[in-house]
């Protein structure tokens, strides 16, 4: 430790202005508050600090994430066994294996293009690296599906980084959540590799691993089932039992179909209080309160939770409803966002024949009506200290 | 009964090196300074030179804009230095004190027959006014306003801040006759602690007291203020320390200056913190000798750990310092990995560090920040330890985008740096939350006044 300590004293010099490195100082800025924390002390105002930090927070949702990424690395094998006939013969390791193969250079590429642009702005801009990305940069490769080419995903990936995010100031600033855009650009750009029902099972074997599916196979994912009236199957072509949408082997977005593993994501991050337990309830009350209103419009024999563990109502509820950045940041306003997500997600579940999905679209959504809900909020306080003028006068 | 207040909003910081209620005898300080920047807002006229000889309560400077508001020496000596710094701004008026503390004579005064006009004009004279502190902008009263009321807080509710109940002891008599004095003036509103139990305060005449309980900050002036009667735009509240009061109190009974403080140096750093009798603006080299510990670097605090600035073992005490905290600078050396460490010895409101679990222990914590600056990310960290009707995050906004009318709106006048010093602890952001407020202050009286 002191020799990494003394070796970064060492070079430190060079990355500083008038250094011959100077161009890559937000990168070594970067890397050395990732190694030591700094030892700058309070100038102004208070003199302790509470020890958390943004860097704390945002690698306790990576950590959340990870129950999910593994088992949609699992799923991502077992679909494609299942759809090549060979779930049978092949052992839950090399399944796994497989999904790690097929997802490692998505999440490569996430990170590499969307910390590259980072650093870049970082080092424009004249300030530290924001650690914002690294949550962005694990989400974007969690909810597209398995296949989705990796040059669209280093273009989504920038086009997010760069529009959504980078251009309204950076982390903290964007109104709405990167990791959406990022999908979203996917699927108002290049809407064959994110619909349909030739995206959501790898089909072909990588380094030996895996196997090939026959040619032009298909598998919808349970909510394309679901929109078309028809009997929800897996990628074997068997009926999806409760049990696989709980545990999430089921084809979709990779990191949205385990239900179990998102529940355990969320009670990490609502032990550790880095989400809103106000916004991630009020995204279920919302959604079962419309599944009821519309109840005569979704299939009559499907129970109202199954609707819940379909898609990526959970993982969106969870992961992507509770960015304190883009959501409402009032307490009251919290609820009301949350609950404008559920009931929008299945508003457009029901109601738009096109794309069976509706969490992407109703996060978004509500992200660029939460200023307003707080706004209204807020008013309420100035009028009641207006009015506490009025009465004085 | 009084009414009682209760505050759930807050958080106490268990920080090791409480003071005990014992005095300690500390070598009379032999140099006292007054440093203008203590006083908010003042622009300092500098009336003496280096050799003349002061007495206790003898002008050292007076403000430019408010020429009878003047800042007097608190002790007998000679001047001996005038220190500037850029631009010739006045950093501090030094006097040598002759060990006498003898002071300008007054006469003693029954304060309940005098109208509010001759209090005032006393209280100038004397330079107690320059205690005085107004709502809105938390800057130095203008002594020809006529305030609603005047607040005055009997306990400080910081990590490590002195009780007030061991500073009142001896001094009940001159405390009472300041609040009477204050009274004269306006409507004074008293705020206590559930926990004193003496009877000077429980039975304070003349006032209206309030008691309040709950976490910090419960006890500053501006909660109290805010949980009583929040200040509207147009209107002006003073806010006096609780033992400036008892200044005023001697200056009424006794017809004499004296600035004799109960101050307490506490900290993880100290050796046996306890308190002891300084006189204000006492140079600090005594009051530290042979009481610190010396494993790590110092930072040393004339105040609180929460509001206090940083400065020297030479430095000295501030004008309303009630307290010197002593804690490390860095302490461990550096750190690897911090932010993805357990951190069992650190202190965090967060539940992702175990502090929690361990609600009674207590905490050393030192002076760096920890992280680095970012913007806001995390909502409601403030809001948790912000018992004000106001929605502190949208009021920081409005300060850092300049927006005058929003910040009217959001209640700037109701509040001071110092609330928003727990904000500015546990931000995970890490802004300077407390420069950012004054600086809005500032400007919003810049436009105004």
């Amino acid at each position: 430790m002191k020799f990494l300590r003394n070796y970064l004293n060492k070079i430190k010099p060079s990355f500083e202005e008038g250094g011959k490195l100077h161009a890559f100082r937000s990168v070594f800025d970067g890397f050395e508050t990732f190694l030591f924390v700094p030892n700058d002390t309070a100038k102004s105002g208070v003199n302790i600090h509470d020890a958390i930090d943004s860097k704390r927070i945002m690698s306790l949702v990576v950590i959340a994430l990870i129950p999910s990424l593994l088992v949609g690395m699992y799923n991502i094998g077992l679909q494609n066994a299942l759809a090549a006939g060979t779930a049978a013969t092949t052992c839950w390791f090399d399944m796994f294996i497989y999904g790690l193969l097929v997802m490692l250079p998505k999440i490569v590429v996430s990170y590499v293009v969307g910390l590259g642009i980072e650093f870049v702005v970082a080092q424009w801009k004249n300030e530290e690296i924001h650690e914002g990305f690294l949550v962005s940069g694990m989400l974007i490769p969690m909810i597209v599906p398995v296949g989705c080419p990796l040059w669209i995903l280093a273009i989504a990936t920038a086009f997010a980084v760069i529009f959504a995010k980078e251009v309204f100031g950076g982390t903290g600033m964007n109104i709405v959540n990167v990791a959406l855009v990022a999908r979203a650009f996917i699927f108002f750009a290049y809407p064959s590799v994110i619909s349909g029902d030739s995206v959501w099972v790898a089909t072909e074997q990588v380094l030996g691993f895996g196997a090939n599916a026959v040619d032009g196979y298909t598998c919808a994912t349970a909510l394309q089932y679901v929109a078309n009236g028809g009997e929800i199957v897996g990628a074997s072509g068997a009926a999806l039992s409760v049990s696989d949408m709980l545990f999430g082997f089921m084809p979709g977005s990779i990191g949205e179909t385990s239900v179990v593993a998102i529940a355990i994501g969320a009670l990490i991050l609502l032990y550790t209080g880095v989400a809103s337990w106000k916004t991630m309830l009020s995204v279920f009350v919302g959604g079962i309160v419309m599944i009821f209103v519309f109840a005569d419009k979704l299939p009559a024999d499907m129970p109202f939770w199954q609707h819940l563990l379909l898609g990526g109502f959970c993982f969106g509820a969870v992961f992507m409803a509770t960015d304190p950045v883009t959501s409402a940041r009032t307490e009251v306003g919290k609820y009301i966002y949350g609950f404008g997500i559920g009931a929008m997600t299945i508003l457009i579940r029901v109601l738009n024949p096109g794309y069976p999905e509706g969490m992407m679209l109703a996060i978004l959504l509500m992200n660029v009506t939460a200023p307003f809900i707080d706004y209204c909020v807020v008013q309420s306080n100035i009028n009641a200290r207006a009015k506490r003028l009025t009465k004085k006068n | 009964m009084h009414r009682v207040v209760k505050i759930s909003k807050g958080l106490n910081i268990n920080l090791k090196g409480a003071p005990v209620a014992e005095m300690t005898s500390v070598e009379t300080a032999k140099f006292y300074a007054l440093m203008p920047a203590d006083f908010t807002r003042v622009t300092p006229k500098v009336v003496v030179k280096p050799e003349d000889s002061v007495k206790a309560g003898d002008p050292l400077f007076v403000d430019k804009t408010i020429p009878e508001l003047q800042f007097v020496s608190p002790v007998s000596g000679k001047v001996v230095a005038v220190n500037r710094g850029e631009r010739r701004r006045v950093l501090s008026v030094v006097v040598e004190s002759d060990g006498k503390f003898e002071s300008v004579e007054y006469k003693a005064k029954d304060v309940l027959s005098l109208s509010s006009d001759e209090i005032k004009a006393d209280l100038l004279k004397a330079g107690l006014f320059a205690f005085m502190r107004q709502r809105p902008y938390d800057v130095i009263a203008d002594p020809k306003d006529a305030p609603r009321a005047i607040y005055v807080s009997a306990f400080d509710s910081k990590p490590l801040a002195a009780s007030f109940e061991v500073a009142l002891k001896g001094n009940e008599e001159d405390f009472q006759t300041g609040l009477d004095a204050l009274s004269r003036i306006a409507p004074v509103h008293l705020g206590i602690c559930a926990c004193q139990k003496s009877t000077a305060l429980l039975v304070a005449k003349n006032v209206t007291t309030t008691i309040f309980k709950g976490p910090h900050p419960a006890g500053n002036v501006g909660v109290q203020i805010n949980k009583t009667a929040p200040v509207n735009k147009g209107e002006i509240v003073w806010t006096i320390g609780a033992e400036e009061v008892i200044f005023i109190g001697r200056l009424f009974n006794r017809g004499k200056i004296d600035f004799t403080r109960t101050i307490v140096l506490a900290g993880s750093e100290v050796k046996n913190p306890s308190y002891s009798k300084v006189v204000l603006g006492a140079q600090l080299t005594n009051l530290l000798k042979g009481r610190l510990e010396e494993k790590n670097e110092l930072r040393i605090i004339d105040g609180n750990v929460l509001t206090g600035k940083k400065t020297t073992a030479d430095g000295f005490l501030g004008a309303f310092s009630t307290g010197v905290t002593v804690i490390p600078e860095i302490m461990g050396g550096d750190e690897m990995l911090g932010w993805a460490m357990p951190r069992f010895s650190m202190y965090s409101t967060s539940r992702s560090y175990f502090s929690w679990l361990f609600p009674k222990r207590k905490y050393a914590i030192d002076a760096r920040i920890k992280g680095g600056e970012r913007h806001m990310i995390m909502s409601n960290e403030y809001d948790k330890v912000f018992p004000m009707d106001i929605y502190p995050e949208y009021l920081l906004k409005a300060i850092i985008t300049g927006n005058i009318d929003k910040m009217e709106q959001l209640g700037i006048y109701e509040v001071a740096p110092e609330d928003f010093a727990l904000c500015e602890f546990v931000d995970s952001s890490k802004l300077e939350l407390q420069r950012i407020v004054r600086e809005g202050l500032d400007k919003l009286r810049a436009e105004m006044c």
